[in-house]
């Protein structure tokens, strides 16, 4: 075998195109990182909404909680079902939940979709994910408002002690709380009597179910989808917001790899060239490698192995680039809920290794032509070069 | 791969009947023609002539660098006929040691670092490994050049180092294609001393192409080719 270090010192001894090569594999590593990190923080965003002891019940056949409808007189029965959870007050964990579209100013002459959630008593207590980090809760019978800690900002009065304009009436803000990076944290949400009557409707969008444990939401979602006096559908939390989150992640996700791959011809042949070069010009040196006994596999390894180091090199510069984005956020509309989500780029240990071995790759590919030339060099017009 | 010496009794070379002609598209052209030849073990030879006269091809049919359009080429008890190309490559490894006339040095690595290279197609451990290369370059008036690399050596050094790396998995036969070629004469007389120490002190086998004929003095024996054919 060749020892790598001649092949390292090969391509730090032509360091401009070597560093050419490198920035070249690196924006198409940085591309395919950043792209799955978005969907990944598309998902975190969207998707890690929900508790396993959940179940959210929807209208038959609604695909989100925006197009559902749910009646009262359907919540009060599913008070009932045994397996539901009770707060600590002894009253069980159902909560009838409007939601709603709201515009909320952006700043100059933009607007935003704001999903607005009516909620009950229930409502924060089932979601132990949701938690108050400054103010206190909205009172039951008032306008008063808690902010997702996302859309802190996003809009001129959405902070603390703001009021806030929709539907003709105001909506003073008295709290904001986070959701471990979940959906909730782009909603706001309101009483939900008074935000039915501030936009004509008088059912729910939604129960949300807290049962007794996470083995009980299996046998109560057939109960409700079996019960006679519905036309319900129940899901699990964490299953309802992971189809939210898929649309638009998919669609992210298919988009970018798909621009990585024709980023990535194009690199995989400027890893090739390079190769090509670093071959021509160390002819007489591979040809004195074979004269002296390295086999022609040996030669096809070592210039293999230089090209996968370079690709290699562009996988830790594309995903370190990647990596620095992980401090933009990003706000965009979830065609799945027509309202705005914040989202970041979220990189996972799998994205990062999954970079380098696609910059590994690159390399790779990009070197196999220049090595087969230099695996079949006759010796003798290799030492004449 | 085996490192045993030759028995003394058999030639190091031998070359029977042995032509070789190139192809320029549909033209044949003979490069050497109806060789015979035998080279003692331990022998010190060297090969003149004018140039195209086929020396070169001589020494890469006996290297196991090309191989006779016709004859037989021994070398080292083994007919080279035989051995395919990765067999003739672990041959090469085990028996050959090369010395070519711009020394055919990496750039990239170091004095030491060049000389090992052909101890990595051996199943010597790092330890032993460096204690061939120490002694290699000791032998040809190097070790304080250990860690220079070739663009910091003169041209003399260089080949110095090229002896070093042919010597270092001690061959059977050392070839050297025009050793001297690229030297100025203080150098190649340095040079050619070393291959007297190879040859007198170490009983190499050493067979030279070379235009000089200081240098070809040197050898035990001098043969002239002349347009394909040992005179």
């Amino acid at each position: 075998m060749v020892p790598l270090f001649y092949n390292a010192r090969s391509l730090w001894a032509r360091r401009l195109s070597t560093g050419l090569t490198v920035v070249g594999l690196g924006l198409v590593v940085f591309v395919f990182s950043a792209v799955l990190m978005l969907a990944n923080g598309i998902e975190s965003a969207l998707a890690s909404g929900g508790d396993a002891s959940n179940a959210v019940i929807l209208r038959k056949g609604a695909t989100g909680e925006l197009v559902s409808g749910v009646e009262r007189d359907a919540v009060r029965i599913l008070t009932t079902d045994p397996a539901v959870a009770s707060g600590p007050d002894g009253a069980p964990l159902v909560s009838g939940e409007l939601v709603v579209l709201v515009t909320l100013p952006r700043g100059g002459t933009q607007e935003m979709n704001t999903t607005a959630r009516g909620i009950s008593a229930g409502s924060f207590t089932a979601r132990p994910e949701v938690r108050l980090v400054s103010g206190r809760k909205p009172r039951s019978g008032t306008n008063e408002v808690a902010l997702g800690s996302a859309l802190v900002g996003s809009s001129p009065d959405a902070t603390l002690g703001g009021e806030l304009h929709f539907a003709q009436q105001r909506w003073p803000v008295v709290g904001v709380f986070e959701a471990r990076g979940g959906a909730f944290e782009s909603e706001l949400w309101a009483d939900a009597t008074r935000l039915g009557a501030a936009f004509g409707r008088d059912g729910f969008s939604s129960a949300l179910v807290r049962l007794r444990s996470p083995v009980a939401v299996a046998d109560f979602v057939k109960r409700v989808e079996a019960d006679p006096r519905f036309t319900l559908e129940a899901k699990p939390e964490p299953e309802y917001w992971a189809d939210q989150a898929s649309g638009l992640a998919t669609f992210i996700r298919v988009l970018g790899l798909f621009v990585s791959f024709v980023f990535s011809v194009g690199a995989v042949l400027g890893a090739m060239i390079t190769m090509y070069a670093q071959v021509a010009t160390r002819i007489a040196e591979l040809g004195m490698l074979r004269a002296v006994g390295f086999r022609r596999r040996s030669v096809l390894a070592s210039v293999v192995a230089e090209s996968a180091m370079l690709g290699a090199a562009g996988g830790v510069l594309g995903a370190l680039g990647a990596l620095a984005t992980r401090w933009i956020h990003i706000r965009t509309l979830n065609f799945q809920t027509f309202a705005e989500v914040s989202f970041g780029f979220t990189p996972t240990p799998g994205i990062v290794v999954g970079a380098l071995l696609f910059g590994t790759l690159m390399g790779l590919l990009g070197g196999l032509l220049p090595a087969l030339r230099a695996a079949r060099l006759s010796i003798l017009d290799a030492l004449r070069a | 791969m085996s490192l045993e010496a030759v028995p003394a009794a058999l030639p190091m070379v031998r070359l029977e009947g042995v032509s070789k002609t190139y192809r320029r598209g549909t033209v044949a052209v003979p490069v050497l023609e109806a060789v015979d030849l035998s080279i003692a073990t331990g022998a010190f030879e060297a090969f003149m002539g004018p140039s195209g006269s086929g020396k070169s091809t001589l020494l890469n049919l006996i290297s196991g660098l090309d191989r006779p359009s016709t004859g037989i080429v021994e070398v080292a008890g083994r007919n080279l006929a035989e051995l395919d190309d990765r067999e003739l490559s672990d041959w090469r490894a085990a028996h050959v040691g090369f010395i070519f006339q711009l020394y055919n040095l990496i750039p990239v690595l170091t004095a030491a670092e060049n000389v090992e290279l052909p101890l990595l197609l051996t199943p010597l451990s790092r330890a032993e490994r460096r204690r061939h290369v120490a002694a290699a370059l000791d032998l040809v008036g190097l070790s304080h050049r250990v860690s220079h690399r070739p663009p910091q050596m003169s041209g003399g050094e260089q080949q110095r180092v090229a002896i070093a790396r042919a010597i270092v998995t001690d061959p059977d036969l050392i070839i050297a294609d025009e050793p001297t070629g690229d030297l100025d004469r203080k150098a190649a007389e340095a040079v050619l001393d070393l291959f007297g120490v190879l040859h007198q002190e170490l009983h190499k086998t050493l067979v030279m192409v070379t235009h000089d004929p200081h240098a070809a003095e040197r050898a035990g024996r001098v043969h002239h080719l002349e347009k394909g054919v040992l005179q």
